[in-house]
């Protein structure tokens, strides 16, 4: 049996140690809003926080992780959808199909964890997940929106079809 | 997919025979099916469905039906109130679940805050009504269900407010009804939930009168989507999400060479790998064979795959290489093929003009974020033997009726529930039914194998990539003659490519004289142009399908770019030029056109140095986008900076989901050009595997997007393709505007 500490709760899985952690989230744990997408850590659909740090699940071996490092998912990230960053997601309207979505969360919020005012740069450095469709304006507007406070100013001049710029 | 134009009684001809007695049996001399009404039993509330014909009504209606299922129901309100919209389409990102479900709340005065939106499942009420069959697909959900959605909500509403007229002894007339109330004399009111049951009670009214669209209070208004709160959460359920208890997971080794069947199987090793339950030799759905590897999870079946040690005989097969398959469409499109429009050449030989242009471009694969997977589970063997899956697709009809025959079962003892899907772009619409027929033939061999469990067939990226079914790759040959005004004297045009439609049951309506209409689709409208053209298409061993756009993805390339660089040659401004040429019949075009130049500031705006703007404008699938580009050349890459785009959709139902389809479309389009967007073969593999070497747009090559739409209220059209098509051929343009040479090959290659 491993121990994990996953969304602030300790958990024993039993799993081969080759097992990538994207699948035990999901297969052991029912933590499903992780998602693969690749397996070989390039779309970062299965992106979750490592002692905070953004980490690719799909490749990163369950005996690679200890059980005081905390791990935290899409599902961890608030209780009820209300961080910050959920919140802007929701109200730009970011997702499509969505099935990115939440890798592009947690590749946010850790971003605005360590720099709560991004550059264009910053995103493009951090936000390497890919989205097949076409939402990455609307994340970028909602990282910064995030940053600002308000979801209203992302200071993008996008014009919007109801004549809103963000 | 162009199927929209397709008469009803022929796409019931193409059916499988099942679903097309059950279609056909409501058939009206219009041949739309009829539709009747029918009040479902629910444990609370109310529930009604719209049936497209009687009998299948009297069928759902019959004693099996338990209290609290709603087979076929669109529309059932709680006794919360809240209102729960069965969407008759797949929701992939293109927000019809949003879309749809406005419409129908628009005419039930329901509280948006209160509305959410389902899948169905293949019950033939869900079929599309215009169409006859299920199908999301062709940007036709909006465009053909607008009146149906509609209709269901005047008719509820109509029957909540009879039930409160009732309640309260007034007349109906004398009552409205507002965010999900009744409202009464003397501001008496009366929630929906409260009215529902009794509502129940009532007969289905079988006239109603819609709404006069100047009083639309929802259509029209930018809405969000009603999936984000799930989506940005982790709540949101996928197909790939699917947990019944119990439940394994297989993996399938598909054969390298499309349709090579096994010569030896060594699965010792594989049978090792802890957590693997079954290794099974399965029949593939194109004559091939597979192995598929049943574990306890994902990792298990993936690493017992991998230690199989399989060897294939593909001695038969026949092995494409890239290569010469470019070389032999090219010895192809020199001479003319199968005509779709005849035109005098005679005035090419003499034209004081020439453009001598071949284009080519790659396969292309549709790379879903979402793998593709399907859960099936069977219950019992023989006459009374019942199946339920689960899955994300496009056509849950046909899949449904091909799942009961793989499975052996009686049609109706078989259930697909529609699941979310993580994209498809035409992947998740197959009429081989490959995955679903795939996972159906796996848990059956499963089965037989003594295991019990329900079985998840579950794709790699590496399998997905792999898995064929390609946008078909093409070699366009054009000799145009024109003179020094631009006026074009004979075009003579050739394509070669793979039918999509040949050898599928769409065949007999939509290959016609040899032509499969999905290839040409797009030209060379909305320019009149004494062009022929004619097609070759070569049978070759790689499947392919449509991709989001279909044919346009390749036919408004050649011919945006085409008519640009006649207007190059002849000095003209390319817009003046496109304007002259399509006259005043295509009022669309020329608005939609107007529109992003006016937005954009083409024409009065300078421009960074460095950088070039395009133009172009395409009709697909009933709307028209254009799109006006600024971009630049960059360390020797082309670089898209801008997109400003003007839409005629007719009435936008949500202009901010029209927003997006265009962002996500721009995006796909520019997909198209980016170094690396191709698939190859070599000796009759697939040669990309994953997103290192099948290259995707990421963040940076995100350009800015804004969308204009054209205000219009006539009957909606479709959105969910159209912004795709006129992108690459913009960029182009662009491109060629600054290097003075055009881009005839796709993915761009600057010599």
């Amino acid at each position: 049996m491993r121990r994990l500490n996953v969304n602030g709760v300790q958990r024993e899985v039993d799993v081969e140690d080759d097992t990538p952690l994207l699948w035990v989230l999901r297969e052991q744990l029912g933590l499903t809003g992780t998602k693969y997408g690749c397996g070989i850590a390039a779309c970062g659909a299965c992106t979750v926080h490592l002692d905070g740090v953004p980490t690719r699940s799909c490749v990163r071996p369950v005996s690679t992780i200890e059980a005081t490092e905390k791990i935290v998912t899409i599902e961890g990230l608030s209780p009820d959808g209300s961080h910050p960053v959920q919140k802007a997601w929701v109200a730009l309207d970011v997702p499509q199909c969505g099935f990115c979505q939440c890798g592009m969360v947690m590749a946010a919020s850790a971003l605005l964890q360590t720099k709560p005012n991004p550059s264009d740069q910053d995103i493009d450095e951090a936000i390497t997940n890919i989205c097949r469709c076409g939402t990455y304006n609307r994340v970028r507007a909602a990282i910064k929106a995030v940053a600002q406070g308000s979801t209203k100013s992302a200071g993008l001049s996008i014009l919007h079809v109801d004549g809103s710029v963000t | 997919m162009l199927m929209h134009d397709i008469p009803a009684d022929q796409i019931r001809a193409m059916l499988p025979p099942q679903l097309a007695r059950r279609l056909g049996d409501g058939d009206q001399a219009d041949g739309l099916p009829r539709r009747s009404f029918l009040k479902l039993a629910t444990a609370g509330g109310f529930a009604l469905g719209l049936f497209p014909m009687l009998a299948e009504a009297q069928d759902a209606a019959a004693p099996a039906l338990k209290p609290g299922q709603q087979p076929a129901a669109f529309v059932n309100i709680g006794r919360d109130g809240t209102v729960t919209v069965t969407v008759n389409r797949l929701e992939f990102g293109q927000g019809t679940h949003t879309g749809l479900a406005m419409v129908l709340a628009e005419e039930l005065d329901a509280d948006w805050s209160r509305v959410r939106a389902v899948h169905g499942t293949q019950a033939v009420a869900y079929a599309d009504p215009a169409f006859g069959m299920h199908l999301t697909g062709g940007s036709t959900a909006i465009k053909n269900s607008y009146v149906q959605y509609r209709e269901l909500g005047a008719r509820t509403r109509a029957m909540l407010v009879q039930a409160a007229a009732t309640q309260w002894n007034v007349p109906a007339a004398s009552l409205a009804t507002e965010r999900g109330v009744v409202i009464g004399p003397g501001g008496k009111r009366a929630d929906y939930g409260q009215l529902a049951e009794a509502a129940m009670q009532l007969p289905v009214p079988t006239q109603v009168t819609l709404k006069d669209p100047k009083n639309f209070k929802l259509i029209g208004q930018p809405t969000g989507r009603l999936d984000a709160p799930a989506k940005s959460s982790g709540q949101q359920s996928f197909g790939i999400d699917v947990r019944v208890p119990g439940m394994l997971t297989a993996v399938c080794q598909r054969p390298p060479v499309f349709g090579a069947r096994l010569a030896s199987v060594d699965d010792a090793a594989a049978r090792a790998v802890p957590g693997v339950k079954a290794v099974l030799r399965v029949p593939l759905h194109d004559g091939g064979e597979g192995v598929a590897v049943v574990a306890t999870g994902y990792w298990a079946a993936k690493q017992g795959r991998d230690a199989l040690k399989l060897q294939w005989n593909d001695a038969d097969r026949e092995k494409v290489d890239s290569a010469a398959q470019l070389a032999s469409y090219r010895t192809l499109a020199a001479k003319p093929g199968h005509v779709k429009y005849q035109a005098d050449l005679a005035p090419l030989a003499g034209a004081p003009h020439k453009i001598s242009a071949e284009f080519q471009f790659p396969y292309l694969a549709h790379a879903a974020m979402e793998p593709l997977n399907c859960t099936v589970q069977l219950d019992g063997s023989g006459a009374g033997a019942k199946a339920t899956v689960w899955t994300g697709t496009q056509m849950p009809g046909l899949d449904a009726a091909a799942a009961a025959r793989v499975l052996g079962i009686q049609p109706e003892n078989l259930t697909l529930h529609v699941q979310m899907a993580g994209g498809g772009f035409g992947r998740r619409g197959l009429p081989t039914s490959d995955f679903v027929v795939e996972a159906c033939t796996i848990a059956k061999a499963a089965q037989a194998a003594g295991i019990a469990a329900p079985i998840r067939t579950l794709w790699s990226r590496e399998d997905d990539m792999r898995g064929g079914y390609y946008r078909p790759m093409h070699v366009h040959r054009a000799e145009i003659g024109f003179d020094a005004k631009g006026k074009v004297l004979a075009w003579d045009h050739v394509i070669v490519g793979q039918s999509i439609i040949s050898g599928t049951f769409f065949e007999s309506a939509m290959v016609k004289d040899g032509v499969d209409t999905t290839m040409v689709e797009g030209m060379p409208e909305p320019y009149t142009l004494p062009m022929r053209l004619s097609v070759h298409h070569p049978k070759l061993n790689v499947p392919v399908l449509w991709w989001r756009s279909v044919g346009s993805t390749h036919t408004a390339y050649v011919m945006e770019t085409l008519i640009d660089e006649i207007a190059r040659t002849t000095g003209q401004d390319p817009v003046a030029y496109r304007m002259g040429l399509m006259g005043e019949k295509s009022a669309r075009h020329r608005a939609a056109l107007q529109l992003a130049v006016d937005r954009s500031g083409y024409g009065r705006r300078q421009l960074p140095a460095g950088r070039a703007w395009g133009v172009a404008v395409h009709e697909s699938f009933d709307s028209v986008v254009a799109y006006v580009v600024e971009a630049s050349v960059e360390g020797g890459q082309p670089k898209l900076h801008r997109v400003t785009a003007g839409v005629h959709c007719n009435l936008a139902v949500n202009p901010r989901s029209v927003e997006a389809q265009i962002q996500g479309a721009a995006l796909m389009g520019l997909s198209m050009c980016l170094p690396g967007a191709a698939i190859t073969l070599r000796d009759g593999v697939v040669e990309q595997s994953n997103f290192g070497d099948f290259v995707v747009p990421r963040i940076t090559d995100m350009p800015v997007v804004n969308v204009h739409i054209v205000p219009s209220a006539d009957a909606p059209t479709g959105m969910g393709e159209p912004g795709l098509p006129p992108l690459a051929p913009a960029f182009a343009n662009a491109v060629a505007r600054l290097t003075g040479k055009p881009l005839r090959e796709l993915p761009f290659k600057l010599a």
